[in-house]
């Protein structure tokens, strides 16, 4: 077993609030500079891009997670990270059922669909920053019935946070991992959030420019870069466990 | 001014904790960022809100508050009134658009108290 550097979300060009320079090679460059062992990709109410990210990856050491982050009836964002693509489909098929609206790249950004060669593909038609209308309950719980990991998304920050809208963590959420910006890091994250005691935490960049990429990540200690031993590594199991951050 | 005031005044619907319309209102909150209503709303208010989560009802009961209005038809959800009905927490609910709502609470509320003396 070995440490993973892990960044468990990474937006990319699909993200009408991440800039168009996040293409899948320059991410996997930015990433390999970083010496990032795992990362999720992540974008908001969408996964379209994350096959590309995953074939531009084939054949180098990194691993790529696929994952969205989806935004609930009450606008808490919610990460979600799936063992395999199909999976991440059923979910997203889920989440466009329940997307309502219509992008406006003029307000609120660009939402380019790329291939593994960075080329656009398509734009993205769904209002992407906006909510679905799926309870965070029920979208824990759908991520759960597809084997997926859901991740509290910067609990620390105000907007657009499980704590920011709803006020506090209720125990019966059933979230994997709590994650918190690099603004608060890791090691302060327990001593300001002592009732959550029982949930793991993770901290991850959330980049949406590339210069973002690295600036921190979660080592976990685990054999191999597998979304099984994420899981094991996030629950403490097998010998896995989270070693720390930044 | 007392919450029963309120309610026949404006015609809200009383979906839970009917039984306590007699509480005094002493003032008013407007949010639907449950962190900002913890930090910032005080005993006795009136909460305006659109945010129908279950979580409405902890922080209601946690600052004491006289009430809740759901605003624009928003009706709570089913563990949100089970929840609401279990602690008796005032819920009401109203068609009118949240600027029509407040507008109207604020002035009863205003008016009650009577022109401000140091003015």
């Amino acid at each position: 077993m070995k440490a993973f550097r892990c960044d468990l979300h990474i937006h990319t060009c699909l993200s009408p609030c991440a800039e168009l320079d996040m293409y899948p090679r320059a991410i996997l460059q930015k990433a390999r500079e970083e010496k990032l062992n795992v990362i999720g990709i992540c974008d908001h109410n969408s996964s379209e891009n994350v096959a590309s990210v995953q074939k531009a990856a084939a054949g180098h050491p990194l691993t790529v997670f696929p994952g969205m982050e989806v935004s609930s009836r009450e606008e808490v964002h919610t990460l979600a990270l799936f063992d395999n693509i199909s999976r991440l489909q059923h979910f997203q098929k889920l989440i466009y059922d329940n997307l309502p609206g219509e992008n406006d790249e003029n307000f609120f950004g660009c939402q380019a669909i790329v291939n593994e060669s960075d080329e656009v593909e398509g734009l993205n038609q769904h209002l992407l920053i906006g909510a679905t209308s799926l309870s965070l309950q029920e979208i824990i719980d759908h991520i759960h019935r597809l084997g997926g990991l859901a991740i509290a998304s910067h609990i620390d920050r105000e907007s657009f946070s499980v704590i920011g809208q709803l006020g506090f963590i209720d125990p019966t959420f059933a979230f994997d991992a709590l994650e918190v910006t690099p603004r608060l890091g890791l090691a302060k994250a327990r001593e300001t959030f002592p009732d959550l005691g029982n949930y793991p935490f993770i901290t991850s960049s959330d980049a949406h420019f590339l210069r973002d990429i690295g600036k921190t990540y979660t080592e976990m200690w685990m054999a191999e870069g597998s979304f099984q031993e994420l899981r094991l590594a996030l629950r403490g199991e097998a010998g896995r466990h989270i070693i720390g951050g930044t | 001014m007392y919450l029963e005031d309120i309610v026949k005044a404006l015609n809200l619907r009383v979906v839970s904790g009917e039984e306590r319309l007699t509480a005094e209102v002493l003032g008013g909150y407007v949010g639907d960022l449950l962190s900002d209503v913890m930090a910032n709303s005080k005993e006795g208010d009136l909460w305006i809100t659109r945010q129908t989560h279950q979580n409405i009802v902890a922080v209601a009961s946690l600052k004491d508050h006289a009430g809740i209005i759901l605003i624009q038809g928003c009706n709570p959800a089913a563990d949100t009134l089970d929840k609401a009905r279990k602690e008796g927490v005032p819920i009401m609910v109203t068609d009118m658009p949240g600027f029509e709502a407040i507008g109207k609470v604020y002035n009863m509320i205003a008016t009650k108290k009577g022109p401000d003396p140091s003015t």
